[in-house]
C-alpha cells in the first residue's frame, strides 16, 4: 500500500482501483446463492435434464422443457399442503404467544416495582447458557408424561402424554428468555414519564402495557417475531421425535420424511423450493429488519 | 435544621391508598411475569433437573416398571463405548476447524462489505440468503451436490481442466466430515459477518481517519485500530460459533446419520440416537450431561483467555 498521499483520482482510476473488491464480492455472491437458484431452477425440470445439464452451465438457467410436474407429483405423494399448513399454525401460534407471553414478563420486569424482580431477571438470562439440546431428550420422556384435560362429551377427564399434538410443538417454545431480554431492553427506552402521565388519567398498569408502551415497541415486536418465527419454521430435531402422526407434521420432518421415499431429485427440489420461497420473500421484503432482528442476538454476549 | 414532619417512606404500614396502590402493583406484575414463569418452570427446569436425575437411573421413554436408581453406570457404560469417544472426536474436530475458518472468513467477508462504495446491502443480503434458509432444506440440496456426479465434482473437473477428480464425497469416511464442514461454514458465515459488521460500526470513523494522517497504511490501522476496537464482538462471535458447532446434528441426521463408518457421528447425534431411536431416556440424558459439561467449559475457558489476552 502506497502511504503518500495520491492526487484526487479520475472516475476511470476509481473505477479500477475498486474492480477487484467489486469482482470478489460479485464472485462471492455466487458462491452463497448457487445451490439456492440450482434448487429453484432444477425444481421445474424433469430428472433426466437436470442430470443432463450438470456438466455446464445451463445447471442454473431455466432452459428446456420446464414444467411444474414436480410441484403436482409432490402433492400427489405426500400431503405437503398439509405439512405447511402444520407450519404454518405451529409457527404463527407460537410467535403470537410468544409476543404476548414475554413482553408481559418483561413489561413488569422492566417498568414495576416488586420484590424479587431483579432476581428473577438475572435467572431469566441465566437460562441463556443452557443449549435447549441439553434437556431436549429429557423433556420428551416429561412431555410424555405430562397431563391433559379432555372435553368427552361432556365430561372432562385427564389424558396422559403430549406425543402427538400442535401443543407439544409450541408450548414448550412460547416463553422464552432472549425474546424477555429483548422486550426488557426495548423498554427501558420507552421514558417512564408516560406511565406517570397515563396514571394521572386513571390508567391501569395493564392500560399501560396496551396502551402506551407496546404500540411504542414495534421494533421489539417485529425482532422478537422474527427470530421466534425462523426457528420454528425450521425447527426439524424437536418435531422428529415427538411427532410421529402425519396430520400433525410441520414441513422440515416432511421433507426428510418424503426424500427417504426415494422419490425423484426434481420433486425433491420442488419440496424444497415450496418450503424456502416463501421465508426467502419474507426475508427479501423485510431484509433490514431481519438482518438487524438476528444481529440483535449479538448483543446478548 | 431537622423537621418534624413524617417522611415519605415512613408512614406506617397498611394504611393509605399508597400502600393499597403498591400491592396493587405487585400483584399485576405477578400476574404479568406468571404464564413466563410458569412456562419455564416446566419447559425448563422440570427438564434440565431431569437430564440430571434421570441420568443416574434405568428410566426408558417407555417402559412398564418405573425407573430405579443405578449410580454411575450410565457413565461407566458411556465411558466403555468406542463410538461414543468417535462422537466427541468428531465434534472436537469439527469444532476445531469450524471456528477459526469461520470466524475469519466471516470477518473477511465484513471487511470486504463494509465499504462506501455502495452494494453494501445487496452484498450483505445475499451473504445472508444461507443463514435464513433451512438447514434441512441446505444438507439435502447438498447432498445432490456432492455426489460422485454431481456438480462440486464436475466443478472440480472443470476448474482444474479434468486433472483432478473428487471423490464420492459423503460416502467416504474421509470425506465426510470435510465435506458437512464446508457445508455448514457456508451456511453460517453470513451470520457472523453480520455480527462483525454490527461490532466494525461501533468503531469511530475519526479514529480511523486520525490513522490514516499518521501515515499508517491498510494493515496498520486494521491492526490498530479495527482488531482492538472489535474485543467484545470477537469473545461473542467465538463463543456462539463454538456451541453452535458442538450442537452439530441436523447436518449428519440428514446427509450421513453418523456414517460411513461412525466417521461424522457426532455427541448430541449419539444422545438422539440413544434417547429416541433406543428408547433409552436415561443412557441419553448421560450423554447429554457431558455435552452440557463441555459447552459450559468450552464458554468459560473462552471467556478466560479472551479477557487474559487484553
Amino acid at each position: 500500500m502506497a502511504t503518500t498521499p495520491t492526487p484526487a483520482p479520475g472516475p476511470l482510476r476509481r473505477t479500477l482501483r475498486r474492480a477487484p473488491g467489486h469482482l470478489l464480492r460479485t464472485v462471492l455472491a455466487l458462491v452463497f446463492v448457487f445451490p439456492i437458484v440450482f434448487m429453484l431452477i432444477s425444481s421445474f425440470k424433469p430428472d433426466q435434464q437436470i442430470f443432463a445439464d450438470l456438466g455446464n452451465v445451463k445447471a442454473f438457467l431455466p432452459v428446456g422443457q420446464l414444467s411444474l410436474d414436480n410441484y403436482t407429483a409432490v402433492f400427489d405423494r405426500v400431503p405437503a399442503g398439509r405439512f405447511l399448513l402444520n407450519s404454518i399454525v405451529i409457527s404463527a401460534v407460537t410467535v403470537v404467544l410468544g409476543i404476548v407471553v414475554n413482553s408481559l414478563a418483561a413489561f413488569a420486569l422492566s417498568r414495576m416495582r416488586w420484590p424479587g424482580r431483579r432476581l428473577l431477571l438475572a435467572l431469566v438470562i441465566a437460562t441463556l447458557i443452557v443449549p435447549f439440546e441439553t434437556f431436549a431428550l429429557p423433556l420428551v420422556w416429561w412431555v410424555n408424561k405430562l397431563p391433559w384435560l379432555e372435553l368427552h362429551g361432556f365430561q372432562l377427564a385427564f389424558t396422559e402424554g403430549w406425543l402427538d399434538t400442535y401443543r407439544v410443538q409450541i408450548l414448550p417454545f412460547v416463553a422464552n428468555a432472549f425474546s424477555v431480554f429483548l422486550f426488557h431492553q426495548y423498554f427501558q427506552s420507552v421514558p417512564k414519564e408516560l406511565d406517570e402521565a397515563a396514571r394521572m388519567d386513571g390508567a391501569g398498569w395493564f392500560g399501560i402495557y396496551r396502551r402506551i408502551v407496546m404500540p411504542l415497541s414495534g421494533p421489539a415486536v417485529a425482532t422478537v417475531a422474527i427470530l421466534t418465527f425462523l426457528p420454528m419454521w425450521n425447527s426439524y430435531l424437536w418435531p422428529l421425535m415427538v411427532v410421529q402422526d402425519e396430520n400433525l407434521r410441520p414441513v422440515m420432518v416432511g421433507i426428510q420424511y418424503f426424500f427417504q421415499l426415494n422419490v425423484s431429485w426434481g420433486q425433491i427440489m420442488a419440496y424444497s423450493t415450496m418450503i424456502t420461497v416463501p421465508v426467502l420473500a419474507l426475508f427479501l421484503a423485510f431484509q433490514r429488519s431481519f438482518i438487524n432482528s438476528i444481529a440483535s442476538s449479538g448483543v446478548k454476549g | 435544621m431537622t423537621t418534624l414532619l413524617p417522611r415519605a417512606g415512613a408512614r406506617p404500614p397498611g394504611r393509605g391508598p399508597r400502600t393499597a396502590a403498591r400491592r396493587r402493583e405487585r400483584l399485576t406484575a405477578l400476574g404479568m411475569v406468571s404464564p413466563a414463569v410458569l412456562l419455564l418452570l416446566v419447559f425448563f427446569v422440570v427438564p434440565v433437573v431431569l437430564a440430571f436425575a434421570l441420568a443416574f437411573t434405568s428410566a426408558r421413554l417407555i417402559s412398564p416398571t418405573p425407573a430405579h436408581f443405578v449410580g454411575l453406570r450410565n457413565f461407566t457404560l458411556l465411558f466403555q463405548d468406542p463410538v461414543f469417544f468417535r462422537s466427541l472426536l468428531n465434534t472436537a474436530v469439527f469444532a476445531a476447524v469450524v471456528v477459526p475458518v469461520q470466524a475469519g472468513l466471516a470477518l473477511g467477508l465484513a471487511l470486504l462489505v463494509n465499504t462506501k462504495v455502495g452494494g453494501t446491502n445487496f452484498f450483505r443480503t445475499v451473504y445472508f440468503v444461507p443463514v435464513v434458509t433451512s438447514m434441512v432444506v441446505i444438507s439435502i440440496v447438498w447432498m445432490f451436490l456432492y455426489q460422485k456426479t454431481g456438480l462440486v465434482n464436475h466443478l472440480i473437473d472443470t476448474l482444474t481442466l479434468g486433472h483432478l477428480h473428487g471423490p464420492d464425497w459423503l460416502n467416504d469416511p474421509s470425506t465426510a466430515l470435510p465435506a458437512i464442514i464446508f457445508m455448514s461454514v457456508w451456511q453460517g458465515v453470513g451470520f457472523h459477518m453480520v455480527i462483525w459488521l454490527s461490532g466494525l460500526q461501533t468503531i469511530p470513523a475519526d479514529l480511523h481517519e486520525a490513522a490514516a494522517i499518521d501515515g499508517a497504511d491498510r494493515w496498520a490501522r486494521f491492526r490498530h485500530v479495527t482488531w482492538p476496537g472489535l474485543r467484545a464482538t470477537r469473545t461473542f462471535v467465538l463463543i456462539t460459533i463454538t456451541i453452535d458447532a458442538l450442537r452439530l446434528f441436523t447436518q449428519v441426521n440428514v446427509m450421513t446419520q453418523g456414517g460411513p463408518l461412525d466417521s461424522t457421528t457426532t455427541v448430541v447425534y449419539q444422545a438422539v440416537h440413544a434417547g429416541y431411536t433406543q428408547q433409552q431416556t436415561a443412557y441419553a440424558s448421560a450423554i447429554s450431561l457431558v455435552f452440557f459439561v463441555l459447552v459450559l467449559a468450552v464458554s468459560l475457558i473462552q471467556r478466560f483467555l479472551t479477557r487474559e489476552k487484553d
